[in-house]
């Protein structure tokens, strides 16, 4: 078992128990030992956190990690070093590697892979169908046994209602959540936003309501059965209006947006960047403002960034070519930091989108620095400025849409289960 | 052939949408198009402006007449004009865009001529070589040299583009020729109206300032210049409009919608025309179609573009 870290003079900030203090954390076997001013450590490794904030480690609900099957893009333990890199503790990965987590021998593999990273906890999410082809659901029961926290189709639609009811139905049984990738046939063959760019660049385009309307029929289902439904990655305003209902309705309907969805819109394609590409596209400036109102009033429930790497020469072609998805999880605390430099939310209430608010909808331990809880915690300086150089990633994609970018706010120290997994300026 | 360079606005090094070009720019290009007409109605048609220039056809769709007017263009100016097609290179073999864009630059041509159904190829290509690119027209995005060539022909027929009634029916949605000319004549302060079925006419159209119609005869109304656009067959099966009969019903250009028109109107097709679909035969082969003066300042003003792009500097 780890030894014990004293975390000193942090400004330590935990929406979960309401904690927002410059105190002293300190942390023995792996978890969190007690909370309060001037603590002598007896022995432990002491980390000077002054001038920083100290968080539960954040937790990502969708990301990428390419293995098995495409390593050249990501591998478990690149993707896991990203991960703490950028201050997350937890991640959980889509189904959609090759072959496809749809049972229970592909997902025992990437929780063991997940363990010989030593970085952040990886958390599979299993397929809805076999193979992801929407017709046979796959062994849910034994995935979930083998680690399976959630199921999704990702990177493709449940397009058969039946179906997505279905699973929703028999996945209830084990205690998970279908995640919906919500995207209808009128998105085949779009390649962004149909709005504004699409027009005047004759780029093929997916409009809003391929989104909408999957979201509506899922929340629909979701009325009716009684069952969870959560949203990954909603990008337009028609969604985040619809979740607001249902969530007035006390359905239970979740959701989560991308740093790039509440930062930038479908303007920047007029450079034809295929590391502006991905699915669902960026949106219009109204989406945009709408998803920040979502963010302030709670009907978003979490940031989860969709890390999806590909490899450089995969991106180096065609935008109308270029497979979708950018990298995410070493920008995303600076992305959202800026949303409290703008006012849309507290600095509070953006920890907690990255960490109770995710770590709750899939009933995920951490996400909280209560007493006893896992020590998962990272270390962040909300203040240094850095300028984006995507060959510096922990993460094997360099398809970020901010290279070169300066961007605010950095993670300085993470640590997973009471262990140090980052620590690059040696605090 | 143009001498007096003080004319010519345009010194770009690449060309690859109206939306980049200046009034200015868009005029001297016209003009030294009406120019280089003069050398292809010659016995000899060869001028030595470009001799020792190489220029790359680089298509990665098929077209042969754009393929066939730049090859001319750019042996009427002595350059050497080499072919490459998509089929007949490495591009099939999973080479990306990047590296056919590489390999092709290091045989140094002076002028690469792009062809590709990607929107943003050309200007994608631009930003990896330092070779000049023209674009050759991509995907739905633009097709420069075709709207010069037209707007040639319009300033040779008419006096001024200032308030001209300009109407473009057919497929918006899915056409080059009708961006790069929207563009162009914004520039110019065209008054445009554009007439297609709203499957045919992108959502968000209204960032192409034009007045927008369903109705052809309308759309026509008091024109100086119709455009027909060539409807793509294929577009039937992707449930865009019923059969071609019906679109023919709705926005074929016949003698009963020219009585709408100017007297003096022209009426342009880009080609390869459909006869009785977008343009009935008697439009088409009737005085006013200038069809074919398309086809023959599509040379001429190809020729401008390689000459100002690849001989126009003084340091070469
Ligand atoms: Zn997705
Ligand atoms: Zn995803």
């Amino acid at each position: 078992m780890s030894s014990s870290i004293l975390i000193k003079n942090g400004h330590v900030i935990d929406p979960a128990s309401g904690l927002d203090e410059k105190t002293d954390l300190l942390i023995t076997n792996g978890k969190v030992a007690s909370i309060g001013d001037n603590q002598e450590g007896n022995g432990a490794k002491v980390i000077d956190a002054s001038g920083l904030i100290v968080s539960p480690g954040f937790v990502d609900l969708h990301v990428h990690f390419r293995e098995p099957g495409y390593e050249y893009k990501e591998t478990i333990k690149s993707g896991a070093m990203s991960a703490v890199a950028g201050g997350f503790s937890s991640v959980c990965c889509m189904a959609n590697t090759s072959p496809v987590n749809d049972n229970g021998t592909v997902t025992s593999e990437i929780v063991k892979k997940g363990l010989e990273a030593k970085a952040a906890r990886v958390y599979p999410i299993g397929a809805v169908s076999k193979n992801l082809d929407g017709k046979e659901l796959a062994e849910i029961g034994e995935m979930k046994e083998a680690g399976a926290v959630a199921i999704s189709d990702d990177g493709k639609c449940v397009l058969n209602p039946k179906m997505i009811r279905s699973a929703m139905e028999y996945a209830s049984m084990f205690g998970l959540t279908v995640i919906e990738h919500c995207e209808d046939e009128s998105a085949k063959d779009g390649v962004i936003n149909e709005g504004e760019v699409s027009a005047r660049f004759g780029i093929k385009g997916i409009p809003p309501t391929a989104e909408d309307s999957i979201a509506s029929r899922n929340i629909v289902i979701s009325a009716y059965t009684g069952l969870p439904t959560h949203l990954a990655h909603i990008s337009t305003k028609g969604t985040v209006d619809a979740v607001r209902l249902a969530k007035a309705k006390g359905l239970k309907v979740t959701c989560e947006v991308t740093p790039h969805h509440f930062t930038i819109t479908e303007d920047e394609l007029e450079s034809f960047d295929t590391n502006f590409k991905m699915n669902p596209p960026l949106r219009t400036k109204e989406d945009l403002k709408a998803i920040k109102e979502g963010l302030k009033d709670g009907t978003i429930d979490c940031i989860a960034t969709d890390h999806a790497p590909h490899a450089s020469w995969e991106k180096e072609v065609e935008l109308d070519k270029a497979p979708f998805g950018i990298v995410g999880l070493e920008t995303a605390l600076p992305l959202s930091l800026k949303l409290v430099e703008e006012g849309v939310i507290s600095l509070t209430q953006m920890i907690a989108l990255l960490t109770c608010r995710p770590s709750a909808i899939f009933n995920l331990p951490g996400g909280s620095l209560k007493k006893g809880s896992p020590a998962d915690i990272c270390i962040f300086d909300s203040q240094k400025k850095w300028i984006v150089e995507p060959e510096k990633f922990l993460s094997k994609g360099r398809n970020s849409p901010f290279n070169g970018k300066t961007l605010k706010g950095k993670n300085i120290v993470t640590i997973v289960d009471g262990n140090i997994v980052y620590n690059p300026a040696n605090l | 052939m143009p001498t007096a360079t003080e004319e010519l606005n345009f010194t770009g090094k690449n060309l690859i949408r109206m939306a980049d070009l200046t009034a200015d720019e868009i005029r001297g290009l016209i003009n030294t198009g009406l120019r280089f007409k003069e050398v292809s109605e010659r016995e000899i048609k060869k001028v030595p402006a470009l001799r020792g220039k190489t220029i790359v056809n680089l298509f990665f769709e098929p077209s042969t007449r754009t393929r066939t007017s730049f090859e001319i263009a750019g042996k009427r100016l002595s350059a050497d004009v080499i072919n490459i097609s998509a089929s007949a290179s490495s591009i099939s073999k999973g080479e990306t865009f990047k590296d056919t864009i590489l390999n092709i630059s290091a045989m140094k041509p002076n002028a690469i001529v792009i062809r590709h159904s990607s929107p943003g190829a050309a200007l994608i290509a631009s930003q990896i070589t330092d070779c000049s690119i023209i674009n050759g027209g991509d995907g739905a995005h633009a097709h420069p040299t075709q709207a010069l060539l037209d707007l040639m022909t319009i300033a040779e027929k008419k006096k001024n583009f200032e308030n001209l009634n300009v109407t473009i029916v057919g497929d918006i949605l899915h056409s080059r020729v009708a961006r790069s000319n929207i563009n162009a004549l914004r520039s110019l302060n065209a008054n445009i109206t554009l007439c297609a079925p709203p499957t045919l006419m992108p959502p968000r159209s209204d960032v192409f300032g034009a007045k927008i119609t369903t109705d052809i005869k309308k759309a026509v109304k008091g024109a100086d210049v119709v455009m027909m656009l060539r409807i793509q067959q294929e577009r039937m099966g992707q449930g865009l409009f019923p059969s071609l009969r019906e679109y023919a019903r709705y926005f074929c250009l016949t003698p009963e919608v020219m009585k709408e028109t100017k007297d003096d109107v022209i009426i342009m097709h880009p080609g390869p025309i459909n006869r009785g679909v977008e343009i009935s035969s008697e439009v088409a082969d009737g005085n006013k179609a200038v069809i074919l003066y398309q086809v023959t300042h599509g040379v001429a003003m190809r020729m401008a573009v390689l000459y100002l792009i690849c001989g126009g500097t003084k340091d070469e």
